[in-house]
This record gives C-alpha cells, structure tokens and sequence, in this order.
C-alpha cells in the first residue's frame, strides 16, 4: 500500500505497488456502487472541475457520477461553450478555475503534456483525462483492474493490443500499467499505425493478426483515431476491417478463454464484428462500470492528505 | 524498538471473547435479530470468532459481517490514503440488531464512521458496540455496550491487537 501522488499525471511515472494500490482501492469503491445508497462522504466539500477542451461522453460522464459518488461538487466546463472560442489562455482558465478555489482539475486536452503544465502553475490536483496521443492513465487503471478482476492476475498473461497504436493514449498507457504489473504485452496492427519504435516501450511488434492472437489471454481494441491521423495511413477502411478486424473466424484461432477489451467507442462492423462485440467474452460494458469505480478511487488517494499517519 | 508489555495474552483473548459472547446472548433475548458487523483490520476477525461462540451459545448460526468505514472517517484529509478494505455485507440490517465489533475503543470517531456506514445499508433496530479494548480518551460521546477489558493508557502509547498472524500467538500488547 502506497500513494502520496498530488496529481495523476500518467502512468508512465506510477510504481508498480502505486497501480496496484489504485486497484485494491477500486474494488472497495466498486461495491458502494452496488449498493442502495451509491454514494459515500469521503470528498464531501470538495469540488472537482471537468476542464475538457476535447469532446467526450464516456469519460467525463464517468468523471462527474465517480465525483458525485464521492459527495463533492462538480462544475464541467466544455470547450464550445468556454472562453477558450474568445481566446482565453489554457493557464488563465484554470487559473480562473482555482480563484474559484476548485480541489480536482481533471482535464481532456488534445496537446499532449496539458496536464504536466497546468500542474506546474495551478495548487489544484491535477488528473489526466486523455492528453493528446500521450496518455489516459484512468482508462488504462480500469483497463488493468478489469483483467485482474477475471484472469485473478496480470503478471505473466499475454496481451495483445490491436489497432491503431500510433495515435493512441489508451494504447500508451496500458503498454506502461501492463508490462509494470509484468504482462507481455504484443501490440498488432498495419505498419504505419504500428512502428517498430514501440519495441523500445518494451512490447513485441507484430503485423500478422493471427500470429498475435494465437497467444493472447486478453485481446484489446482499439479504434482508429480518424480525428489524430494528419495524412491517411492505410488505404480504405474496408481493407482494415479485412486483414485487421475481429470477426468470428478470427476469434476462433484464439484460445478459448481470451477475453475481449475495447475502451469505446466501438466502431461495430470495422474493428470488431457486431455480434462479438456483445458476446459473452466481450468485457466492454463492465470496463465502463469498472471506470467509474477506478475513477473513484484516485479521486479518493489524491485527496488523501498530508503524510503517514496512524489510525486510531 | 518501543517498549512494550503484553495486555492479554491468546488464552486471555479466548476468555475475554467468551464473556462478551455471553453478555451479547443475555442482553440480546431475540437471538435471531442479532447481526455481527466486524470493522477492519482486526475487527472483522473478531467478529468471526464471536459469531462462532454465540452460534454455539443459541444453536443458531449468527450472521456476520464486513464494514469499511475509511470513507465515512472525518480525519481523511489530515492523513495519507488510508487503505480500504471491501465491504461485505450478506444481510439486510433492517430491523435488525447490529452489534459492530471493533479491536480497539480510543477516540471514538471509527465508531462514529462505523455508525455513518451503516446507516447506508438500512435502518438497523438497534446498534452495540462490542470491543476487545477500551483504552480511554474519548473525543465523542461514544461508550462501548460490550468490553472485553478496560485498559487505562497514556495518550501517547498505542494498543496492539494482533491476530492469526503466522508464527505469533495472539496477543494484545501496549506500547509506550
């Protein structure tokens, strides 16, 4: 057990004892949103500011319930509706955010290092909603916990991450969370959305969808980031869905416990086939009530105080 | 190393809950409202061990169990992330007599959380309060129903309850 973080930058400076503590932490917190009062008075007084300067509904609704549920305030601040479209600074918002003397920031930005700015000129706790191609640590905290929740572990299971891996922050983050829990983590897709460069994040590279699935204990989609690719990087959606989609026969070739993860939103019908996208292997809807959970708990540990201190 | 001197030792733990376990049965005549509800760390192992003497006492198995009060505690903000432990409960306390169960009885304010906590699982009939220690120093008014053995401290020692710890008898020692 061990946390005395300020901010949830990423994932990439967490120990492995530090993501595992989130962990522990989410399944206590799991169960208060199975009960019939779903809501606890651990940040009571608090007030958690949703600063999303790039479009989401999964993330940010998952945000405000997580911070409702912890009993703190929250104010959610979107990009179209702000002072950013009259051409107010990204400090200056957040500045403005804290005079008003919120405790969280958790902030979606599409510049990749948002995040480590604004926790370097804000007293706020920083927590990275998704920056850019760079990270999403809670996707890849609740991504973690849900396998650890059905495998009963993570050290040595095969995960084979699928897709577009160049321009994903969810791809990034689980490639740090998993191979620091010691998976092995295989990422597959076409050559141009995965270089060889990501050999040096410690994963295997490979091309062949049926060879990096042969193995896997998780499989884990990904869609394409149509909105971060600058120029096109394979020739037709068609031919993606053909050589890189999960249809049945594919899944066929996979061992029969392999479980299928897909952060949302899902494309049906061009990365993963309709009907195995609610099959009974698919984990998709529980990794968005394990979001929530996930998201509860570093609210909590953030809050946590000021040092080591007895319970009495 | 702190010096230490033993409070109660495994064969006075035993002895210690067996009374308890007793004064639950006699003040309780209802025996089937009676609900155990142990507090993390060493609370919900204690609760175990009294369900088990009570269902011997009223030949009726006494249900128990699990609360984490860490996030209904009004000190969270003055300490590092405590860690959480799942709460389980597999009854509905409603109507019900809930006798919570805690190691140590100091401040009060866990009970005051524990209280807190319930209370979002229903409306018990009555509370208890069951602790192996009372060590004094209250900060609230919180009084314990059960005790297992009162033991004047100074505030600044601290009362270890330690159980089922492999290799180590069960003991309960004070630290100066």
């Amino acid at each position: 057990m061990s946390w005395n973080k300020k901010h949830l930058l990423d994932i990439e400076s967490l120990t492995a004892d530090e993501i595992v503590t989130v962990l522990d932490t989410a399944r206590a917190f799991k169960a208060v949103s199975e009960r019939a009062i779903k809501k606890v008075p651990a940040l009571r007084g608090r007030t958690v500011v949703n600063l999303f300067i790039e479009p989401s509904t999964r993330t940010r609704i998952s945000f405000e319930l997580a911070a409702q549920r912890l009993t703190a305030d929250i104010v959610n601040f979107s990009a179209d509706a702000s002072s950013f479209k009259k051409g107010e600074t990204l400090k200056d918002t957040a500045r403005n955010l804290e005079a008003l003397n919120a405790d969280f920031i958790v902030i979606r930005h599409s510049a990749s290092g948002a995040p480590h700015f604004l926790s370097r000129v804000v007293n706020a706790s920083i927590i990275n909603a998704g920056d850019g191609a760079h990270e999403h640590p809670t996707q890849a905290l609740l991504d973690a916990f849900t396998i650890r929740e059905h495998k009963g572990k993570i050290a040595g299971l095969n995960v084979t991450i699928l897709g577009d891996i160049l321009y994903s922050r969810v791809a990034r983050s689980n490639i740090w969370a998993l191979t620091k829990l010691g998976a092995k983590v295989t990422l597959c897709g076409p050559s141009t959305l995965v270089p060889k460069t990501f050999e040096q994040m410690g994963c295997r590279v490979m091309h062949d969808v049926d060879e990096a699935l042969r193995d896997a204990d998780i499989i884990h989609l990904l869609r394409i980031q149509h909105e971060r690719q600058r120029k096109t990087m394979f020739p037709s959606i068609g031919e993606y869905t053909s050589l890189f989609g999960l249809n049945k026969a594919r899944l066929a070739k996979t061992k029969p416990d392999a479980l299928i993860m897909h952060p949302g939103p899902v494309n049906r019908g061009v990365e993963i086939d309709s009907e195995i996208a609610d099959c009974g292997r698919s984990l998709i809807l529980e990794q968005v009530t394990n979001g929530l959970a996930a998201r509860m708990a570093v609210l909590f540990l953030l809050n946590g105080g000021k040092g080591p201190q007895e319970v009495v | 190393m702190p010096e230490t001197s033993v409070i109660l030792n495994a064969h006075a733990i035993q002895r210690a809950l067996t009374r308890v376990a007793h004064e639950i049965a006699e003040r309780n005549e209802a025996s089937a409202e009676v609900v155990l509800v142990g507090i993390p760390l060493v609370g919900d192992a204690l609760a175990f061990r009294l369900g088990k003497i009570l269902s011997e006492i009223w030949k009726l198995p006494v249900p128990v169990g699990v609360l984490d009060v860490s996030m209904h505690r009004d000190d969270l903000d003055q300490r590092a992330a405590p860690t959480i432990h799942p709460t389980v409960m597999p009854f509905d306390v409603t109507g019900r007599t809930v006798v919570m169960v805690d190691d140590v009885l100091f401040t009060g304010r866990t009970t005051r959380a524990a209280m807190d906590a319930l209370n979002d699982f229903g409306r018990p009939k009555k509370i208890q309060l069951a602790v192996l220690v009372d060590r004094g120093h209250r900060e609230l008014p919180v009084r314990a129903d059960f005790v297992g053995k009162n033991v004047p401290t100074a505030i600044t020692e601290k009362v270890r309850v330690r159980l089922d710890i492999p290799g180590h008898a069960d003991e309960v020692v004070l630290e100066k």
